[in-house]
């Protein structure tokens, strides 16, 4: 059992907390995303983890054990760096195979567990070719195949996909998903990309400034974030700043907006409160009724599989996204209404 | 027309290195060549002619000797240098940047020295009575100070002191170069950090510590004056034999014949190196 515990994990550069106070538990086999922007200390996390940087303070639970100072090498753990970190002056069986060989498998054995891996990642007989002879999806593969080869305790990946475009990595999102289910290994990926951590993960913590800003499974976190960064940082949203005047009424811009009993409200009323609502929540039409919020149409982007129209009401930017079928006839420059759907949103503090 | 103008534009960037190579090099290296052929002239340095006696005398076991002790002390004080360097170089790479600096100005700085006050500053420092010999007594290793110069071993530490620095400035760029992931994946994946050296980093640097063992090989061949200050007169190598010739017995032609034979044999070397280091890549 390879369960994860991270606890008060701590890491100083100087007078820089890269990554402070993190506590989070990783279930044995389960799949989590570290999510937030570049210099947020995910991967100085990831790292941790790994045993490439010590921890200043906290502890490192490895199916119970202490692994705060187990050295990286004796961890076995696997690894994928983001940029592969595949040995250019190995072949891809010896790439793959390169941790048996340290620990003394038989060449016999070693070429045996490379071909296996190379059918699991769907690649069969490249045992012989060189890195610099495969694809950018190859070599992502193969470098997830040498991660895996010794049956990793815990399987980390930096980046992984992010040297892919964009139709190879949603493709090698789904592989990596499976692959990790059929293994059953805790895995731990890093990424910037809020659509890759959706599709893959078991659980998202997102971070921010090195601390933890949430943890849950990806549909939690989407529906209920817990802070405006949040809110912001998994897909886009609407932040309405306002006044909760009681659990059923939200004012915001002389309009009142009705709460239901599914919004989730984190302030106590009455208070400043910032509403946070999703664009597929917000609906736009030709004409303003009373009591809505109003605005002018600023721009409209017609994507195909849907619309997203940009209205500006008083300072804010509010964005809507419905299919092309429910368009409304509103142009650029039109005074238009914009009608909150609650039932989905949530009311974050100011 | 037009492609022929063109094909001219592009030959003219190689005008300019093609006349400081034929003015600086070719030339002075076909008179050398050529006097290699002459006939000694007692009154006068040396007189047109086209004789073999030059390279015929070269052919004694003593110069064949000589020979091989000259290559011997190269590849010598080549492996030492460059076994120290690529370590040395490593650790360098993994420092700040601004330490780095300051190690690769130190270590250019000390390429401003030349052979001469190396070789004395070095006979000083292993000297009996002003030496490291005193340092090992205070420290209580020796009994008394003894001298550790000239000696085969004083001579390597000149050497390897002289080529050195060139290692580390060749090792450099390709080490600061590599990706530091590569080494931290080999330890993720199981080997020791210095497993990982030896397994990752070293056979990503063949053709690099290659061309750095030549060149460090190439520049102690032509050292003449550290084998006289640092050692005895079993490691004078073939360049301080040539020059002896040239300029105590004023034998030009002599001298010449020697630097063409030491130059064909170090360049049958380098090659040879340079093969076996490219045979796998």
């Amino acid at each position: 059992m390879t369960q994860v515990r991270i606890e008060n994990a701590t890491k100083m550069y100087g007078n820089f907390a890269a990554v402070s106070k993190v506590s989070v538990d990783i279930p044995d086999g389960s799949f989590v995303c570290l999510l937030g922007p570049s210099g947020c200390g995910k991967t100085t996390l990831l790292r941790l983890v790994a045993g490439l940087e010590d921890l200043s303070d906290g502890a490192l639970i490895v199916g119970g054990e202490d692994y705060g100072h187990i050295p990286a090498h004796k961890r076995e753990f696997g690894m994928v760096f983001q940029s592969l970190a595949l040995f250019p002056h190995l072949t891809v069986a010896e790439n793959i195979a390169y941790p048996l060989k340290i620990r003394g498998t038989s060449a016999a054995k070693r070429r045996a567990r490379a071909t296996e891996l190379l059918e699991l990642i769907k690649l069969p007989g490249i045992e012989d070719r060189y890195v610099h002879q495969l694809s950018g999806g190859q070599r992502q593969r193969v470098a997830i195949a040498r991660g895996l080869a010794i049956d990793p305790k815990v399987f980390l990946l930096d980046e992984p996909l992010s040297a892919l475009d964009a139709n190879l990595r949603e493709h090698m999102q789904i592989e990596l998903r499976q692959l990790q289910k059929d293994l059953g290994v805790t895995t731990i990926v890093v990424t910037h990309d809020q659509r890759e951590a959706m599709s893959m993960a078991d659980v998202v913590i997102v971070m921010e400034a090195g601390e933890v800003q949430q943890i849950g499974t990806p549909m939690e976190i989407y529906r209920n974030p817990a802070n405006a960064f949040v809110a912001n940082f998994i897909g886009v949203s609407n932040l309405i700043p306002g006044q909760l005047i009681d659990h059923s009424t939200f004012e915001a811009g002389g309009a009142a907006i009705p709460l239901t009993a599914e919004d989730i409200l984190h302030v106590d009323p009455p208070s400043s409160a910032t509403l946070s609502v999703r664009p597929e929540d917000v609906v736009i039409s030709g004409n303003a009724k009373d009591g809505q919020l109003q605005g002018e149409v600023l721009f409209v982007r017609d994507l195909g599989a849907s619309v997203e129209i940009l209205v500006q009401v008083g300072e804010m930017e509010i964005t809507s996204v419905c299919t092309p079928k429910r368009r409304p006839d509103v142009k650029v420059g039109d005074t238009v209404g914009v009608e909150v759907l609650t039932g989905r949103a949530t009311v974050l503090a100011p | 027309m037009s492609a022929l103008s063109d094909r001219l534009k592009d030959h003219r960037v190689a005008v300019f290195p093609t006349l400081m190579l034929l003015v600086f090099f070719l030339i002075p290296f076909f008179i050398m060549f050529a006097v290699s052929f002459f006939s000694r002239d007692e009154g006068a340095f040396f007189a047109p002619a086209f004789e073999f006696s030059n390279y015929a005398r070269f052919m004694s076991p003593f110069f064949f000797k000589v020979l091989i002790t000259s290559i011997s002390l190269s590849a010598a004080a080549a492996v030492l240098s460059v076994s120290i360097a690529v370590p040395f170089t490593y650790f360098v790479t993994r420092m700040s940047s601004r330490a780095q600096s300051v190690v690769l100005v130190f270590l250019l700085s000390v390429l401003s020295l030349s052979e001469v006050i190396i070789g004395f500053a070095w006979s000083t420092l292993l000297s009996q009575t002003a030496g490291i010999g005193n340092l090992l007594v205070a420290l209580g290793i020796l009994e008394t100070s003894r001298s550790f110069t000239p000696s085969l071993g004083a001579l390597l530490l000149g050497l390897c002191y002289l080529g050195f620095p060139y290692a580390v400035l060749v090792i450099y760029p390709a080490l600061s170069r590599l990706d530091p992931e590569l080494p931290e994946a080999a330890r993720m994946l199981g080997a020791s950090p210095v497993r990982s050296f030896f397994n990752v980093i070293v056979p990503m640097l063949r053709n690099t510590i290659t061309g750095a063992l030549i060149l460090v090989f190439v520049f102690t061949l032509g050292a003449y004056l550290l084998p006289q200050v640092l050692g005895r007169p079993q490691h004078w190598t073939l360049s301080v034999h040539i020059t002896d010739q040239a300029i105590f017995q004023s034998n030009l032609p002599f001298a010449a014949a020697m630097a063409i034979f030491l130059m064909l044999v170090s360049l049958a070397l380098v090659g040879l190196s340079t093969l076996l280091g490219q045979k796998r890549t």
